[in-house]
């Protein structure tokens, strides 16, 4: 019984994130007065606003808004792409080179698997390994299928399976302010990202 | 984990409590099709689902705006809805329009949170483009030169989101109006990759991208169907327009 009613509540929790903004403030004063203030915060384009969850290349679960407060450059990919994401990759690493040791901290690199269910925490660990992404710096991120289109939907990425092991995508290098607005995107493969190396080194501290 | 399907269910139910106005679903059986646009050649295995019958209404979406403030005309948060969202309405709960005429102007987000408020999702492409392919006693008419010529007719005809729905006609599954009065949202619109058209940053792929080609395509009903491909590869999740609405659909329960 008490299990059950355990699950009416992580149930209620979850329906009350889903639809009804009401029942969410309600609980979240009652859990946490300054997580409320931090809440109201968060701007009509923020993109804390979205309620997904997120597993890390560590096995965490995360809510994008505990990214909040740092400068974010966001790529989705996924790890058995043989073309175009290890390029994405490498220009995520060469923009990371420009910006200078003391604006480094306050930026995060983030990449959103569009590959939910090849991309589990341990392929996402040894693709961090393999491409010497092991620093903290670097995030790797994998939600459900839905989080993941829906947060693609936000990016403007479009993106298709087109067999078992491929996709077909949008190169697009997105970069968020401290608040989680989008600042400025950088289309396309392998193209001059000094516009996209100043945005980030202009918004970070 | 029963316990907590039967739950959320329940939670749903009550949490996003919905008029039973537009409830009705029918079944379309599931089968295989060759869409417009996929790796060449392939056909696509669409599971049997079900789908609502009639488009979502004006009067629908107004009692789920008044059950979901936040998705009011006035709260709704630019992320998820650009300026256009419910533009004709006058203030939060006045629509412009008879009650019965499919809801317009609403985003991506709206329309998916609304089905899923419902216990449903938006259908896949996949789904709305299948149950789409049928006219009054076929599932399949796109060979047919008059039901080309209607859908293409239909596209040429101005302002057709005011007419109530159930006003087209009731296809081989008995749903109504998936031609006729307003373009419909999908789950997975954003997969529709087509360059030239569309945003130029996309990974090219021959196999994939048959635009130019369908473009030249003799057959009326490609032209149809890249019309909409087109239009979905057009649009972001914010965007809302006065020719698109959308409905709902679901899996169907063992």
């Amino acid at each position: 019984m008490i299990n059950k009613l355990k699950y009416i509540f992580i149930a209620a929790s979850l329906v009350a994130i889903s639809c009804n903004n009401t029942a969410k403030d309600t609980e979240a004063t009652a859990e946490n007065a300054t997580e409320q203030a931090t809440d109201n915060a968060i701007s009509d384009m923020s993109i804390y606003n979205l309620p997904s969850n997120w597993t890390t290349q560590d096995g965490n679960e995360i809510e994008l808004k505990e990214l909040k407060g740092k400068v974010l450059a966001m790529v989705m990919i996924y790890t058995s792409c043989q073309a175009a994401c290890p390029r994405l990759v490498a220009d995520m690493r060469n923009i990371e080179k420009q910006i200078p040791e003391d604006k480094i901290d306050d930026v995060q690199f983030v990449f959103v698997s569009i590959d939910p269910k090849t991309d589990t925490p341990e392929r996402l660990t040894e693709f961090a390994l393999e491409n010497k992404m092991e620093d903290d710096k670097w995030l790797f991120l994998r939600g459900t299928e839905d989080d993941t289109r829906e947060f693609a939907a936000v990016l403007a990425v479009n993106y298709k399976k087109i067999s078992p092991m491929d996709f077909s995508h949008s190169n697009i290098i997105s970069v968020f302010n401290q608040a989680g607005e989008l600042a400025h995107q950088q289309e396309g493969l392998g193209v001059d990202n000094k516009e996209t190396v100043q945005a980030i080194i202009d918004l970070a501290k | 984990m029963k316990y907590y399907s039967t739950a959320l269910f329940l939670l749903l139910s009550l949490f996003c409590k919905l008029s039973a106005q537009n409830d009705k679903m029918a079944m379309v059986e599931g089968g295989v099709y060759l869409p417009l646009y996929g790796a060449e050649g392939k056909t696509v295995k669409v599971e049997p689902f079900l789908m609502d019958v009639h488009p979502v209404t004006n009067a629908d979406y107004l009692k789920f705006v008044q059950e979901n403030p936040k998705w009011k005309k006035s709260n709704v948060k630019s992320l998820f809805a650009d300026k256009s969202y419910l533009s004709k309405w006058t203030d939060d709960t006045t629509f412009t329009g008879l009650k019965d005429a499919p809801v317009n102007n609403v985003s991506w987000f709206a329309a998916k949170n609304y089905c899923e408020c419902q216990g449903k999702r938006l259908p896949t492409m996949d789904e709305w483009e299948y149950a789409a392919m049928a006219n009054e006693n076929v599932p399949d008419a796109r060979k047919i030169k008059a039901y080309n010529q209607y859908i293409l007719n239909w596209y040429e005809t101005p302002k057709t989101f005011n007419q109530p729905v159930g006003s087209t006609f009731k296809n081989y599954y008995g749903i109504y109006d998936l031609h006729g009065l307003v373009w419909e949202w999908t789950q997975d619109f954003n997969t529709v990759l087509i360059s030239g058209e569309s945003r130029k940053d996309v990974d090219k792929d021959a196999n994939l991208f048959c635009g130019s080609a369908a473009i030249g395509a003799s057959d009326l009903m490609n032209y149809a169907a890249f019309m909409r491909y087109a239009f979905r590869g057009s649009m972001k999740a914010r965007y809302s327009s006065q020719n698109l609405g959308f409905r709902c659909a679901k899996d169907i329960e063992n």
